[in-house]
């Protein structure tokens, strides 16, 4: 974790120009700009720990990065936006959070129905009018970018039906205030989103419920005479859906991508927006906050597919 | 008796003999006809790619698939009417066979540019109008046609122009084929630096273990817990900014110190700040490239290492080593003809999800700088999306089309070929997630 917030610091220091220059125009002068970049600490040294010529050991003082770093546990502190007004990194987050979280959930929720279902359906007949239908659908899912596929959405709603989707630009709904609003809003976002995860999910369901209905133990249930559904969604998909978890543990990532992508399309104000717009203005600390951020997502739900594994078969164990 | 029968038939179905083969290509064709399909869409991408425009440096080809040129204003030419009178240079009346023309309105006759000021008299067809003159003006026969030309924005598509044009009246058809040399272009640069950078890191990580194994894999550690959309972006927002040491590099250094081509001479060799091989902003789609490079690279180091791991428990790596051969002679020539089919099947896996992750992030605003006809800038630009909402949907549909296209193709012929390679699955047609880790990793970036 600090690796990653290192290397976004040091990354961006490397630019030359930073967010004061941005901000006040090439042409400002020397002294506004000294003025702005000691508002914001950015003339401190940039790291804690430096070796001076005259004094021969490590030297430890006031810097931005180890600043930042130790705020964060100490005062519950991400720094502050580096733009005009500035905006604390943590109150942003407050704001933008919920609904990059519940972007992420009903994406992942569509994603769960669009592929196990489709793809139990599919192996169940394999060779069938309804398995084609589904692996071309998965296919089609895969390939077709998010992006484009929201924009298509879009456009042709408007164009052929006269529909446009619920405007965010009103301002987002919070679940708990009216729940109708707010899934209509969600609903065509996370729908786009989930598509290409859900092809992902449907050929690893299909493939690990043909693999699951080879076994005996499914021939000992059709053979106890159980029906065609407790067979199929109790006892085979039980077994088959543990590589399922784990691949949308993994999708997680690409989740995050996505959300990025999603809400700049849909100009929904979530933490995706926020994070393409700290990197074009180049705001150092919400970009290095993010960053921080989304790896400990990304890392934490690695770990939490690890954790999902062993507990869902009890035959793994880690030491 | 049953057994006798097979035996030959299987013999038969062995023997190497031409016609049999063509006979089995035509069979797998015709049970995979999705495979096929994605292959003509691949290598609908490669010839596109490199025909598009056939200036290729040094040659100069007679060649090219692209109608227009995809960043020119496309004009369209009216004609307006024919003189029905000559004029010499000093009239300022004008008899017009054909038009009505308001005050206001101007053409041009022959070279000359000439604004109608009012109309004197309209008798049946022919109408005289006075008019101001270009500043040189010139006599006219009569029947000279008045012609009236104008930028050809938001055409529909037509026969002169299959996907219309936009509303920069360029040719949306010669945009989107030469898109894919772009694509192309930076799919395989990015593949070809990454997967090489990649594979020799993991190698060297692999064989050496310990301390350097530990540097690497941190290294990549701390780049695999980026996701890679957010990875890419900070990444190009880096090293492709204005001054950015990376770009100065790029635009200044000599890639290849004392190359002599055998046209003659030494030619500077430099990546030019525009135009190359057609296309503009050329050091920005080269640094795109780059970055999308790097992101592939960190995944082929971790999947060559793991590889690498098993490979060098081999005896046969211990017996060169007893041989006394050197660390990197045994890599060279014993590890990595190992790796190497390893390396092209990621390589092949990952030029579909580069040329994704330009498209992606391009479409974001952030990868190719827009002149440049790529198919993410494309569908990024706010006012041919603002334009499409209002009914102009061809500028922005058919780039997003054909890199759909593209990916489809792709993910198709990766399906067949995994059906042809995995026996266990034969005959169940698309193979399903047959290799979880395949299926997940081509669609990770997104």
């Amino acid at each position: 974790m600090v690796g990653v917030s290192f290397l976004t610091f040091s990354s961006f220091n490397v630019i030359p120009g930073d967010a004061c220059v941005l901000r006040l125009g090439f042409g400002s002068t020397p002294e506004t700009l000294e003025d702005c970049r000691e508002q914001h600490g950015l003339n401190r040294a940039l790291f804690p720990i430096s070796i001076h010529s005259d004094a021969p050991w490590l030297h430890v003082q006031s810097s931005q990065y180890g600043d930042w770093l130790w705020d964060i546990p100490a005062h519950q502190d991400l720094g502050r936006s580096l733009a005009e007004g500035g905006a604390e990194v943590s109150t942003e987050l407050e704001r933008r959070l919920p609904i990059t979280l519940e972007l992420m959930i009903m994406t992942i929720i569509f994603a769960l129905v669009l592929g196990v279902v489709p793809g139990v359906l599919s192996a169940v007949r394999p060779n069938t009018p309804i398995d084609w239908l589904a692996r071309i659908a998965s296919v089609l899912w895969l390939s077709i970018p998010s992006f484009y596929l929201a924009i298509l959405m879009i456009t042709f709603g408007l164009l052929w039906f006269d529909w446009t989707p619920p405007q965010f630009g009103s301002g987002y709904k919070p679940f708990m205030d009216d729940p109708w609003i707010n899934l209509q809003q969600f609903f065509f976002p996370s729908l786009v989103l989930s598509v290409g995860i859900a092809a992902v999910i449907m050929r690893l369901t299909r493939s690990a419920m043909l693999e699951v209905l080879r076994n005996d133990y499914i021939r000992t249930a059709w053979s106890k005479g159980l029906r065609e559904r407790t067979v199929v969604w109790r006892h085979a998909l039980k077994n088959a859906l543990i590589p399922v978890i784990t691949l949308v543990g993994l999708q997680v990532g690409a989740l995050i991508g996505g959300t990025v992508i999603i809400e700049s399309v849909y100009n929904l104000n979530g933490v995706g927006k926020y994070t393409l717009e700290a990197i074009i203005r180049r705001d150092l600390f919400v970009v290095q906050s993010l960053t921080l951020m989304f790896a400990f997502v990304y890392v934490l739900s690695n770990l939490m597919v690890d954790v999902a594994y062993a507990f869902l078969d009890p035959r793994i164990h880690y030491n | 008796m049953a057994q006798e029968v097979a035996l030959p038939l299987e013999l038969e179905e062995e023997l190497p003999e031409r016609g049999r083969r063509w006979r089995r290509l035509a069979h797998t064709a015709r049970r995979h006809p999705l495979g096929v399909f994605g292959l003509f869409c691949v290598s609908l991408l490669f010839f596109c790619g490199i025909f598009a425009q056939a200036k290729v440096p040094f040659v100069e080809l007679g060649l090219s698939i692209v109608p227009y040129d995809p960043l020119d204003i496309n004009r369209e030419t009216d004609v307006l009417g024919t003189l029905a009178a000559e004029v010499d240079a000093e009239d300022k009346q004008l008899t017009v066979l054909g038009s009505s023309l308001e005050a206001g309105s101007s053409f041009d006759l022959e070279t000359e540019r000439v604004t109608v000021t009012r109309l004197v008299s309209e008798i049946g067809d022919t109408h005289t109008v006075a008019v101001a003159r270009g500043s040189s003006p010139t006599a006219h026969a009569q029947g000279v046609l008045l012609k009236h030309e104008a930028a050809l924005a938001l055409a529909d598509p037509s026969f002169s122009h299959p996907f219309g044009t936009d509303h920069l009246a360029r040719d949306v058809f010669s945009r989107t084929i030469f898109g894919a040399r772009i694509s192309l272009l930076i799919g395989l640069v990015a593949v070809l630096t990454g997967v090489s950078t990649g594979a020799m890191l993991g190698v060297i990580s692999g064989y050496f273990g310990r301390i350097i194994d530990t540097i690497i894999q941190r290294g990549v550690d701390i780049l695999l817990a980026f996701p890679p959309v957010v990875l890419l972006l900070a990444i190009i927002t880096v090293v492709g900014d204005e001054d950015s040491a990376v770009r100065k590099f790029l635009a200044d250094a000599d890639l290849v110190p004392g190359f002599v081509p055998l046209i003659g001479g030494p030619i500077d060799i430099r990546l030019p700040e525009r135009d190359f091989i057609g296309i503009p902003n050329f050091i920005d789609v080269f640094i795109v490239a780059l970055a999308i490079g790097l992101a592939v690279g960190v995944f082929t180091t971790r999947v060559v290492r793991g590889a690498v791991l098993s490979i060098k428990e081999n005896v046969y790596v211990d017996a060169a080593r007893s041989m006394g051969a050197s660390d990197a002679r045994i890599m060279w020539r014993h590890i990595f003809p190992n790796v190497v089919a390893l390396v092209v099947i990621l390589g092949s896996v990952l030029l579909p999800v580069a040329i994704l992750a330009e498209a992606t992030i391009s479409f974001l605003g952030i990868g190719v700088p827009l002149p440049t006809p790529s198919w993410g800038a494309d569908l990024s630009d706010e006012k041919s999306r603002q334009l499409m909402l209002e009914g102009y949907w061809w500028p922005v549909f058919f780039p997003g089309f054909a890199l759909s296209l593209i990916v489809l193709g792709f993910n198709m012929v990766g399906d067949a070929f995994r059906d042809l390679s995995d026996p266990r699955l034969r005959g169940s047609g698309l193979g399903g997630g047959g290799g979880g880790g395949g299926g997940g990793g081509g669609s990770s970036p997104l």
